[in-house]
Protein backbone atom coordinates (compact mmCIF):
# COMPACT_ATOMS: atom_id res chain seq x y z
CA UNK A 1 0.00 0.00 0.00
CA UNK A 2 1.64 3.71 -1.18
CA UNK A 3 2.06 5.93 1.98
CA UNK A 4 -0.86 8.41 2.05
CA UNK A 5 0.97 12.03 2.35
CA UNK A 6 0.51 15.16 2.88
CA UNK A 7 -0.87 17.54 -0.14
CA UNK A 8 0.89 20.80 -0.57
CA UNK A 9 -2.99 22.19 -2.08
CA UNK A 10 -1.18 25.42 -2.61
CA UNK A 11 0.57 24.46 -5.81
CA UNK A 12 -1.64 22.49 -7.95
CA UNK A 13 0.29 20.86 -10.81
CA UNK A 14 -3.26 19.87 -12.50
CA UNK A 15 -6.61 22.54 -12.27
CA UNK A 16 -9.63 21.96 -13.94
CA UNK A 17 -12.14 24.38 -13.80
CA UNK A 18 -16.00 23.61 -13.93
CA UNK A 19 -15.07 21.45 -17.17
CA UNK A 20 -17.99 20.93 -19.07
CA UNK A 21 -18.16 18.55 -22.53
CA UNK A 22 -21.26 16.68 -24.21
CA UNK A 23 -20.34 13.76 -26.29
CA UNK A 24 -21.29 13.75 -29.79
CA UNK A 25 -24.40 12.31 -30.26
CA UNK A 26 -25.29 12.78 -26.35
CA UNK A 27 -24.10 9.29 -25.12
CA UNK A 28 -22.80 11.09 -22.15
CA UNK A 29 -21.88 14.69 -21.01
CA UNK A 30 -19.51 16.09 -18.32
CA UNK A 31 -20.84 18.76 -16.26
CA UNK A 32 -18.58 21.10 -14.40
CA UNK A 33 -16.07 19.21 -13.24
CA UNK A 34 -13.53 20.75 -10.78
CA UNK A 35 -10.38 19.00 -10.04
CA UNK A 36 -7.29 19.72 -8.64
CA UNK A 37 -4.24 16.84 -8.00
CA UNK A 38 -1.22 18.21 -6.42
CA UNK A 39 2.12 18.04 -7.76
CA UNK A 40 4.03 14.73 -7.84
CA UNK A 41 1.32 12.37 -6.48
CA UNK A 42 -0.66 9.71 -7.92
CA UNK A 43 -4.27 9.77 -8.67
CA UNK A 44 -6.67 7.48 -9.50
CA UNK A 45 -9.65 7.96 -11.55
CA UNK A 46 -12.50 5.62 -11.28
CA UNK A 47 -16.16 5.60 -12.65
CA UNK A 48 -18.91 3.50 -14.25
CA UNK A 49 -18.25 2.43 -17.57
CA UNK A 50 -18.77 5.44 -20.02
CA UNK A 51 -19.43 7.63 -17.52
CA UNK A 52 -16.86 10.14 -19.25
CA UNK A 53 -13.42 8.97 -17.88
CA UNK A 54 -11.72 8.59 -21.15
CA UNK A 55 -12.75 11.84 -22.37
CA UNK A 56 -11.95 13.80 -19.33
CA UNK A 57 -8.23 12.59 -19.97
CA UNK A 58 -8.79 13.41 -23.52
CA UNK A 59 -9.80 16.96 -22.59
CA UNK A 60 -6.57 17.40 -20.10
CA UNK A 61 -4.28 16.42 -22.47
CA UNK A 62 -6.34 18.54 -25.19
CA UNK A 63 -7.31 16.28 -27.74
CA UNK A 64 -10.87 17.50 -27.34
CA UNK A 65 -11.94 21.14 -26.49
CA UNK A 66 -14.10 21.53 -23.44
CA UNK A 67 -17.46 23.56 -24.22
CA UNK A 68 -16.94 25.25 -20.92
CA UNK A 69 -14.49 25.83 -18.62
CA UNK A 70 -10.48 26.34 -17.53
CA UNK A 71 -7.23 23.90 -17.59
CA UNK A 72 -4.40 24.82 -15.80
CA UNK A 73 -1.08 23.20 -15.52
CA UNK A 74 0.94 25.02 -12.59
CA UNK A 75 -1.49 28.01 -12.64
CA UNK A 76 -0.90 28.60 -16.27
CA UNK A 77 -4.61 28.23 -18.66
CA UNK A 78 -3.71 25.52 -21.18
CA UNK A 79 -6.75 25.25 -22.24
CA UNK A 80 -6.37 26.44 -25.94
CA UNK A 81 -2.86 24.87 -26.22
CA UNK A 82 -2.15 22.85 -28.75
CA UNK A 83 -1.40 18.68 -27.06
CA UNK A 84 2.57 18.88 -27.89
CA UNK A 85 2.52 22.47 -25.72
CA UNK A 86 0.99 20.96 -22.52
CA UNK A 87 4.03 18.22 -22.16
CA UNK A 88 1.43 15.47 -20.69
CA UNK A 89 1.84 12.00 -21.55
CA UNK A 90 -0.91 10.23 -23.00
CA UNK A 91 -1.19 6.24 -22.67
CA UNK A 92 -4.40 5.32 -24.03
CA UNK A 93 -6.55 2.29 -23.35
CA UNK A 94 -5.63 0.59 -26.32
CA UNK A 95 -2.08 1.70 -26.13
CA UNK A 96 -1.66 2.82 -29.53
CA UNK A 97 1.55 1.74 -30.68
CA UNK A 98 2.70 3.26 -34.17
CA UNK A 99 2.05 0.40 -36.30
CA UNK A 100 4.79 -0.36 -38.79
CA UNK A 101 7.89 1.33 -36.79
CA UNK A 102 9.98 -0.87 -34.05
CA UNK A 103 10.30 -0.33 -30.28
CA UNK A 104 13.09 1.32 -30.75
CA UNK A 105 11.81 4.35 -33.21
CA UNK A 106 8.27 4.10 -31.08
CA UNK A 107 10.91 5.34 -28.09
CA UNK A 108 12.38 8.08 -29.96
CA UNK A 109 9.89 9.50 -31.55
CA UNK A 110 8.68 12.27 -29.25
CA UNK A 111 12.88 13.26 -29.75
CA UNK A 112 12.41 13.15 -33.20
CA UNK A 113 9.31 15.39 -33.37
CA UNK A 114 11.61 18.00 -32.01
CA UNK A 115 14.64 17.66 -33.72
CA UNK A 116 16.78 16.10 -31.22
CA UNK A 117 18.18 12.48 -30.48
CA UNK A 118 19.42 11.52 -27.40
CA UNK A 119 20.61 7.54 -27.30
CA UNK A 120 21.30 7.74 -23.50
CA UNK A 121 17.85 8.86 -22.52
CA UNK A 122 16.48 5.70 -25.15
CA UNK A 123 18.83 3.25 -23.62
CA UNK A 124 17.62 4.02 -19.58
CA UNK A 125 14.41 4.31 -20.74
CA UNK A 126 14.41 0.61 -22.41
CA UNK A 127 16.67 -0.84 -18.73
CA UNK A 128 14.40 1.06 -17.09
CA UNK A 129 10.95 -0.66 -18.21
CA UNK A 130 12.77 -3.93 -19.45
CA UNK A 131 12.34 -3.66 -22.61
CA UNK A 132 15.98 -3.48 -24.09
CA UNK A 133 15.44 -7.20 -25.61
CA UNK A 134 12.71 -6.21 -27.87
CA UNK A 135 13.92 -2.64 -29.16
CA UNK A 136 14.34 -4.11 -32.54
CA UNK A 137 10.83 -5.44 -32.61
CA UNK A 138 7.51 -4.29 -34.45
CA UNK A 139 4.15 -3.78 -32.26
CA UNK A 140 2.80 -7.22 -33.33
CA UNK A 141 5.54 -9.11 -32.06
CA UNK A 142 4.80 -7.90 -28.70
CA UNK A 143 2.93 -9.46 -26.09
CA UNK A 144 0.44 -7.75 -24.12
CA UNK A 145 2.32 -6.59 -21.05
CA UNK A 146 5.91 -5.58 -23.50
CA UNK A 147 3.14 -3.49 -25.57
CA UNK A 148 1.99 -1.34 -22.23
CA UNK A 149 5.82 -1.12 -21.54
CA UNK A 150 6.63 -0.12 -24.85
CA UNK A 151 4.02 2.44 -24.63
CA UNK A 152 4.90 3.91 -20.91
CA UNK A 153 8.37 4.22 -22.21
CA UNK A 154 7.30 6.10 -25.43
CA UNK A 155 5.18 8.49 -22.99
CA UNK A 156 8.34 9.18 -20.82
CA UNK A 157 10.61 9.56 -23.51
CA UNK A 158 9.09 12.81 -24.04
CA UNK A 159 9.62 13.76 -20.66
CA UNK A 160 6.17 14.91 -19.54
CA UNK A 161 5.32 16.29 -15.81
CA UNK A 162 2.30 14.66 -15.96
CA UNK A 163 1.44 11.10 -16.99
CA UNK A 164 -2.75 10.32 -18.05
CA UNK A 165 -2.90 6.14 -17.95
CA UNK A 166 -6.34 5.09 -19.29
CA UNK A 167 -6.53 1.43 -17.65
CA UNK A 168 -3.27 0.45 -18.82
CA UNK A 169 -3.28 -2.78 -16.53
CA UNK A 170 -6.50 -3.77 -17.66
CA UNK A 171 -5.54 -6.40 -20.11
CA UNK A 172 -2.52 -7.97 -17.84
CA UNK A 173 -3.49 -11.34 -16.16
CA UNK A 174 -2.49 -11.10 -12.40
CA UNK A 175 0.72 -11.88 -11.93
CA UNK A 176 2.27 -9.31 -14.66
CA UNK A 177 -0.41 -6.73 -13.03
CA UNK A 178 1.08 -6.87 -9.71
CA UNK A 179 4.79 -6.29 -11.48
CA UNK A 180 3.34 -3.43 -13.62
CA UNK A 181 2.02 -1.79 -10.48
CA UNK A 182 5.57 -2.21 -8.88
CA UNK A 183 6.78 -0.56 -12.00
CA UNK A 184 4.17 2.41 -12.34
CA UNK A 185 5.13 3.27 -8.33
CA UNK A 186 8.77 3.42 -9.22
CA UNK A 187 8.74 5.51 -12.79
CA UNK A 188 5.98 7.76 -10.90
CA UNK A 189 8.76 8.34 -8.20
CA UNK A 190 12.33 8.19 -10.14
CA UNK A 191 10.61 11.36 -12.74
CA UNK A 192 8.73 13.02 -10.03
CA UNK A 193 5.63 12.11 -11.90
CA UNK A 194 1.75 13.45 -11.39
CA UNK A 195 -0.20 10.89 -12.55
CA UNK A 196 -3.80 10.50 -13.33
CA UNK A 197 -4.50 6.77 -14.06
CA UNK A 198 -8.07 5.74 -14.55
CA UNK A 199 -9.11 2.37 -13.85
CA UNK A 200 -12.12 -0.15 -12.40
CA UNK A 201 -10.56 -1.80 -10.58
CA UNK A 202 -10.46 -1.03 -6.31
CA UNK A 203 -7.47 -3.35 -5.56
CA UNK A 204 -5.57 -0.97 -8.31
CA UNK A 205 -6.99 2.05 -6.84
CA UNK A 206 -6.14 1.17 -3.35
CA UNK A 207 -2.98 -0.03 -4.32
CA UNK A 208 -1.39 2.63 -5.78
CA UNK A 209 -3.79 6.07 -5.54
CA UNK A 210 -2.37 8.37 -3.37
CA UNK A 211 -5.17 10.67 -4.48
CA UNK A 212 -8.67 8.67 -5.41
CA UNK A 213 -11.25 10.43 -7.08
CA UNK A 214 -15.28 9.51 -8.70
CA UNK A 215 -16.28 10.14 -11.51
CA UNK A 216 -20.06 10.00 -11.07
CA UNK A 217 -23.06 11.34 -13.44
CA UNK A 218 -20.26 13.65 -14.40
CA UNK A 219 -19.06 15.07 -11.67
CA UNK A 220 -16.09 14.19 -9.26
CA UNK A 221 -16.17 12.73 -6.10
CA UNK A 222 -14.18 11.93 -3.82
CA UNK A 223 -13.49 7.93 -3.55
CA UNK B 1 -31.21 -24.92 -45.55
CA UNK B 2 -28.78 -26.92 -47.94
CA UNK B 3 -31.26 -26.02 -51.19
CA UNK B 4 -31.18 -22.45 -50.67
CA UNK B 5 -27.74 -22.11 -50.36
CA UNK B 6 -27.09 -24.76 -53.47
CA UNK B 7 -28.89 -22.15 -55.98
CA UNK B 8 -27.29 -19.78 -54.68
CA UNK B 9 -23.76 -21.78 -55.72
CA UNK B 10 -25.73 -22.31 -59.07
CA UNK B 11 -26.34 -18.70 -59.59
CA UNK B 12 -22.67 -17.44 -58.54
CA UNK B 13 -21.44 -20.36 -61.01
CA UNK B 14 -23.54 -19.26 -63.90
CA UNK B 15 -22.45 -15.88 -63.12
CA UNK B 16 -19.23 -16.21 -63.58
CA UNK B 17 -19.66 -19.12 -66.13
CA UNK B 18 -20.95 -16.53 -68.37
CA UNK B 19 -18.00 -14.34 -68.00
CA UNK B 20 -15.26 -17.39 -68.81
CA UNK B 21 -17.77 -17.71 -72.00
CA UNK B 22 -17.21 -13.91 -72.99
CA UNK B 23 -13.92 -14.34 -72.20
CA UNK B 24 -13.17 -17.68 -73.64
CA UNK B 25 -14.65 -16.50 -77.05
CA UNK B 26 -12.64 -13.37 -77.40
CA UNK B 27 -9.14 -15.41 -76.65
CA UNK B 28 -10.47 -18.03 -79.41
CA UNK B 29 -11.25 -15.24 -81.97
CA UNK B 30 -8.03 -14.68 -83.53
CA UNK B 31 -4.99 -17.37 -83.63
CA UNK B 32 -1.74 -16.29 -82.03
CA UNK B 33 0.04 -14.73 -85.20
CA UNK B 34 -2.48 -12.29 -85.49
CA UNK B 35 -1.67 -11.30 -82.21
CA UNK B 36 2.07 -10.91 -82.64
CA UNK B 37 0.96 -9.33 -86.06
CA UNK B 38 -0.90 -6.62 -84.10
CA UNK B 39 0.93 -5.79 -81.54
CA UNK B 40 3.94 -4.99 -84.08
CA UNK B 41 1.88 -2.01 -85.70
CA UNK B 42 3.69 1.15 -85.23
CA UNK B 43 -0.11 2.60 -84.18
CA UNK B 44 -0.44 0.16 -81.43
CA UNK B 45 2.93 0.16 -79.96
CA UNK B 46 2.30 3.98 -79.88
CA UNK B 47 -0.75 3.46 -78.28
CA UNK B 48 0.24 1.39 -76.12
CA UNK B 49 3.22 3.09 -74.57
CA UNK B 50 0.94 6.01 -74.79
CA UNK B 51 -1.14 4.31 -72.49
CA UNK B 52 1.34 3.33 -70.28
CA UNK B 53 2.38 6.49 -69.38
CA UNK B 54 -0.57 8.39 -69.26
CA UNK B 55 -2.39 5.99 -66.90
CA UNK B 56 0.27 6.02 -64.68
CA UNK B 57 0.84 10.24 -64.81
CA UNK B 58 -2.92 10.78 -63.78
CA UNK B 59 -2.60 7.48 -60.95
CA UNK B 60 0.01 9.65 -59.60
CA UNK B 61 -1.65 12.70 -59.39
CA UNK B 62 -5.34 11.32 -58.49
CA UNK B 63 -3.33 10.21 -55.45
CA UNK B 64 -1.63 13.53 -54.58
CA UNK B 65 -5.27 15.05 -54.42
CA UNK B 66 -7.08 11.41 -53.22
CA UNK B 67 -4.57 11.22 -49.80
CA UNK B 68 -5.22 14.57 -48.32
CA UNK B 69 -8.85 14.74 -49.68
CA UNK B 70 -9.35 10.59 -48.09
CA UNK B 71 -7.73 11.98 -44.94
CA UNK B 72 -9.85 15.33 -44.51
CA UNK B 73 -13.22 13.03 -45.15
CA UNK B 74 -11.84 10.55 -42.99
CA UNK B 75 -10.79 12.61 -39.70
CA UNK B 76 -12.86 15.54 -39.68
CA UNK B 77 -16.13 16.15 -38.59
CA UNK B 78 -17.69 19.02 -40.33
CA UNK B 79 -21.51 20.56 -41.22
CA UNK B 80 -21.96 19.53 -44.85
CA UNK B 81 -19.77 16.44 -44.81
CA UNK B 82 -22.73 13.98 -46.31
CA UNK B 83 -23.28 16.65 -49.37
CA UNK B 84 -19.37 16.88 -50.30
CA UNK B 85 -19.03 13.30 -49.84
CA UNK B 86 -21.41 13.25 -52.45
CA UNK B 87 -20.04 15.45 -54.61
CA UNK B 88 -16.97 13.68 -54.60
CA UNK B 89 -18.00 10.71 -56.06
CA UNK B 90 -20.24 12.88 -59.03
CA UNK B 91 -17.45 12.06 -61.35
CA UNK B 92 -18.16 7.80 -61.03
CA UNK B 93 -21.69 8.12 -61.21
CA UNK B 94 -21.30 10.71 -64.92
CA UNK B 95 -21.93 9.51 -68.40
CA UNK B 96 -18.51 9.37 -69.19
CA UNK B 97 -19.32 11.23 -72.70
CA UNK B 98 -20.78 14.27 -70.42
CA UNK B 99 -17.34 14.77 -68.29
CA UNK B 100 -15.78 15.06 -71.88
CA UNK B 101 -18.25 17.39 -72.77
CA UNK B 102 -17.47 19.46 -69.57
CA UNK B 103 -13.71 19.35 -69.85
CA UNK B 104 -14.22 20.80 -73.36
CA UNK B 105 -16.56 23.64 -72.60
CA UNK B 106 -14.54 24.23 -69.53
CA UNK B 107 -11.97 25.06 -71.62
CA UNK B 108 -13.41 27.36 -74.00
CA UNK B 109 -14.20 29.75 -70.46
CA UNK B 110 -11.74 33.00 -70.45
CA UNK B 111 -10.29 30.47 -67.27
CA UNK B 112 -9.70 27.61 -69.42
CA UNK B 113 -8.57 29.88 -71.89
CA UNK B 114 -5.82 31.45 -69.38
CA UNK B 115 -4.76 27.61 -68.38
CA UNK B 116 -4.42 26.51 -71.87
CA UNK B 117 -1.84 29.57 -72.37
CA UNK B 118 0.22 27.76 -70.14
CA UNK B 119 -0.10 24.13 -70.72
CA UNK B 120 -2.37 23.70 -73.72
CA UNK B 121 -4.99 20.39 -72.81
CA UNK B 122 -7.59 20.32 -75.47
CA UNK B 123 -7.09 17.54 -78.37
CA UNK B 124 -3.57 16.85 -76.57
CA UNK B 125 -1.81 14.27 -74.67
CA UNK B 126 -1.86 16.20 -71.27
CA UNK B 127 -5.66 16.07 -72.20
CA UNK B 128 -5.35 12.78 -72.30
CA UNK B 129 -4.12 12.82 -68.99
CA UNK B 130 -6.70 15.25 -67.72
CA UNK B 131 -9.36 13.59 -68.64
CA UNK B 132 -8.02 10.06 -67.31
CA UNK B 133 -7.60 12.20 -63.91
CA UNK B 134 -11.26 13.32 -63.64
CA UNK B 135 -12.42 9.92 -63.35
CA UNK B 136 -9.66 7.87 -61.73
CA UNK B 137 -9.19 10.46 -59.05
CA UNK B 138 -12.99 10.17 -57.67
CA UNK B 139 -11.80 6.18 -56.96
CA UNK B 140 -8.59 6.60 -56.08
CA UNK B 141 -10.36 9.26 -52.67
CA UNK B 142 -13.16 6.69 -52.28
CA UNK B 143 -10.44 4.06 -51.74
CA UNK B 144 -8.37 6.40 -49.83
CA UNK B 145 -11.04 7.33 -47.47
CA UNK B 146 -12.04 4.08 -46.91
CA UNK B 147 -8.39 3.38 -45.79
CA UNK B 148 -8.15 5.79 -43.32
CA UNK B 149 -11.74 5.28 -42.08
CA UNK B 150 -10.64 1.57 -40.91
CA UNK B 151 -7.16 3.03 -39.53
CA UNK B 152 -7.57 3.77 -35.72
CA UNK B 153 -6.83 7.59 -35.20
CA UNK B 154 -6.03 6.93 -31.85
CA UNK B 155 -1.85 6.71 -32.84
CA UNK B 156 -2.26 10.01 -34.67
CA UNK B 157 -3.59 11.42 -31.71
CA UNK B 158 -1.16 10.19 -29.19
CA UNK B 159 2.02 11.48 -31.72
CA UNK B 160 0.35 14.66 -30.76
CA UNK B 161 0.80 14.66 -27.15
CA UNK B 162 4.23 13.39 -27.99
CA UNK B 163 5.46 16.32 -29.68
CA UNK B 164 3.94 16.04 -32.94
CA UNK B 165 2.27 18.87 -34.93
CA UNK B 166 -0.85 17.23 -37.00
CA UNK B 167 1.12 17.28 -40.08
CA UNK B 168 4.29 15.86 -38.54
CA UNK B 169 1.44 13.26 -37.08
CA UNK B 170 0.00 12.72 -40.38
CA UNK B 171 3.23 11.97 -42.36
CA UNK B 172 4.99 10.01 -39.96
CA UNK B 173 2.13 8.09 -38.23
CA UNK B 174 -0.94 7.86 -40.78
CA UNK B 175 0.86 7.78 -43.75
CA UNK B 176 3.43 4.52 -43.52
CA UNK B 177 0.27 2.91 -42.20
CA UNK B 178 -1.78 3.93 -45.05
CA UNK B 179 1.15 2.74 -47.63
CA UNK B 180 -1.08 -0.27 -48.70
CA UNK B 181 -4.16 1.59 -48.84
CA UNK B 182 -1.78 4.00 -51.33
CA UNK B 183 -0.43 1.99 -53.49
CA UNK B 184 -4.54 -0.17 -53.74
CA UNK B 185 -5.51 3.59 -54.69
CA UNK B 186 -2.74 3.76 -57.61
CA UNK B 187 -3.49 0.51 -59.13
CA UNK B 188 -7.47 1.15 -59.22
CA UNK B 189 -6.76 4.89 -60.64
CA UNK B 190 -4.50 3.05 -63.01
CA UNK B 191 -6.90 0.90 -64.22
CA UNK B 192 -10.07 3.21 -64.61
CA UNK B 193 -7.32 5.32 -66.55
CA UNK B 194 -6.84 2.53 -68.90
CA UNK B 195 -10.41 1.63 -69.88
CA UNK B 196 -11.20 5.44 -69.96
CA UNK B 197 -12.56 6.44 -73.45
CA UNK B 198 -15.81 8.67 -73.17
CA UNK B 199 -14.39 12.14 -72.10
CA UNK B 200 -10.93 11.54 -73.86
CA UNK B 201 -12.16 11.10 -76.86
CA UNK B 202 -14.46 14.07 -76.34
CA UNK B 203 -11.59 16.19 -74.97
CA UNK B 204 -8.76 14.75 -76.51
CA UNK B 205 -9.82 13.35 -79.74
CA UNK B 206 -8.51 10.22 -81.99
CA UNK B 207 -5.58 10.94 -83.46
CA UNK B 208 -3.72 8.27 -84.68
CA UNK B 209 -0.20 8.35 -83.58
CA UNK B 210 -1.23 11.48 -81.69
CA UNK B 211 -3.50 11.47 -78.96
CA UNK B 212 -4.95 7.33 -79.12
CA UNK B 213 -4.59 5.57 -76.21
CA UNK B 214 -6.05 1.56 -76.02
CA UNK B 215 -9.58 2.02 -75.92
CA UNK B 216 -9.59 4.51 -78.62
CA UNK B 217 -7.22 1.58 -80.73
CA UNK B 218 -10.28 -0.37 -79.71
CA UNK B 219 -13.01 1.74 -81.24
CA UNK B 220 -10.77 2.95 -84.65
CA UNK B 221 -10.04 -0.66 -85.49
CA UNK B 222 -13.67 -1.58 -84.76
CA UNK B 223 -14.81 1.08 -86.97
CA UNK B 224 -12.64 0.50 -90.27
CA UNK B 225 -13.42 -3.62 -89.31
CA UNK B 226 -10.46 -4.47 -88.38
CA UNK B 227 -11.87 -7.12 -85.89
CA UNK B 228 -8.76 -8.95 -85.23
CA UNK B 229 -6.56 -6.00 -84.16
CA UNK B 230 -9.47 -4.64 -81.96
CA UNK B 231 -9.64 -8.36 -80.34
CA UNK B 232 -5.82 -8.44 -80.05
CA UNK B 233 -5.50 -5.15 -77.84
CA UNK B 234 -8.85 -5.89 -75.86
CA UNK B 235 -6.84 -9.20 -75.14
CA UNK B 236 -3.91 -7.09 -73.57
CA UNK B 237 -6.48 -4.69 -71.24
CA UNK B 238 -7.70 -7.49 -69.72
CA UNK B 239 -4.53 -9.16 -68.97
CA UNK B 240 -3.64 -5.86 -68.26
CA UNK B 241 -6.73 -5.20 -65.87
CA UNK B 242 -6.40 -8.75 -64.72
CA UNK B 243 -2.95 -8.04 -63.36
CA UNK B 244 -4.18 -4.85 -61.76
CA UNK B 245 -6.73 -6.92 -59.58
CA UNK B 246 -4.48 -9.22 -58.33
CA UNK B 247 -1.76 -6.35 -57.44
CA UNK B 248 -4.85 -4.55 -55.45
CA UNK B 249 -5.87 -7.70 -53.86
CA UNK B 250 -2.78 -8.33 -52.78
CA UNK B 251 -2.26 -5.23 -51.00
CA UNK B 252 -5.85 -6.27 -48.61
CA UNK B 253 -7.95 -3.76 -50.41
CA UNK B 254 -10.87 -4.83 -52.49
CA UNK B 255 -11.54 -2.52 -55.94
Amino acid sequence: MPQEKKFNLTVPVISLKNISWKAPGAGFSLHDVSLTIPDNTYAVLMGSTGCGKTSLLEILCGLRQPSQGQIFLDDRDVTLLEPRERRIGYVPQDLALFPGRRVKAQLSFALQMRGLSDETLIQQLAEDLRITHILERLPEQLSGGEKQRVALARALAAQPRVLLLDEPLSALDESTREDAMTLLRTLQSKHALTVLHVTHSSSEANALGQLRLRLDHGQIVSA
Amino acid sequence: MRTFWLCLAVITTAYLLFWLLLLGATAAYSPPEVWLQTVMKPEIRYATALSLLTCTAAAAIALLFAVPIGYFMARCQFRGKTLLDAALDIPIVLPPMVVGICLLIFFQTSIGRSIEQVISFTYTIAGVVLAQFVVAAAFAIRTMRGTFDHLSARPEEVALTLGATRFQSFWHVALPTARRGMLAAFCIAWARSLGEFGPILVFAGATRMRTEVLPTTVWLELSVGNLDSAVTVSLAMILIAVIVLVAVRATGEKV
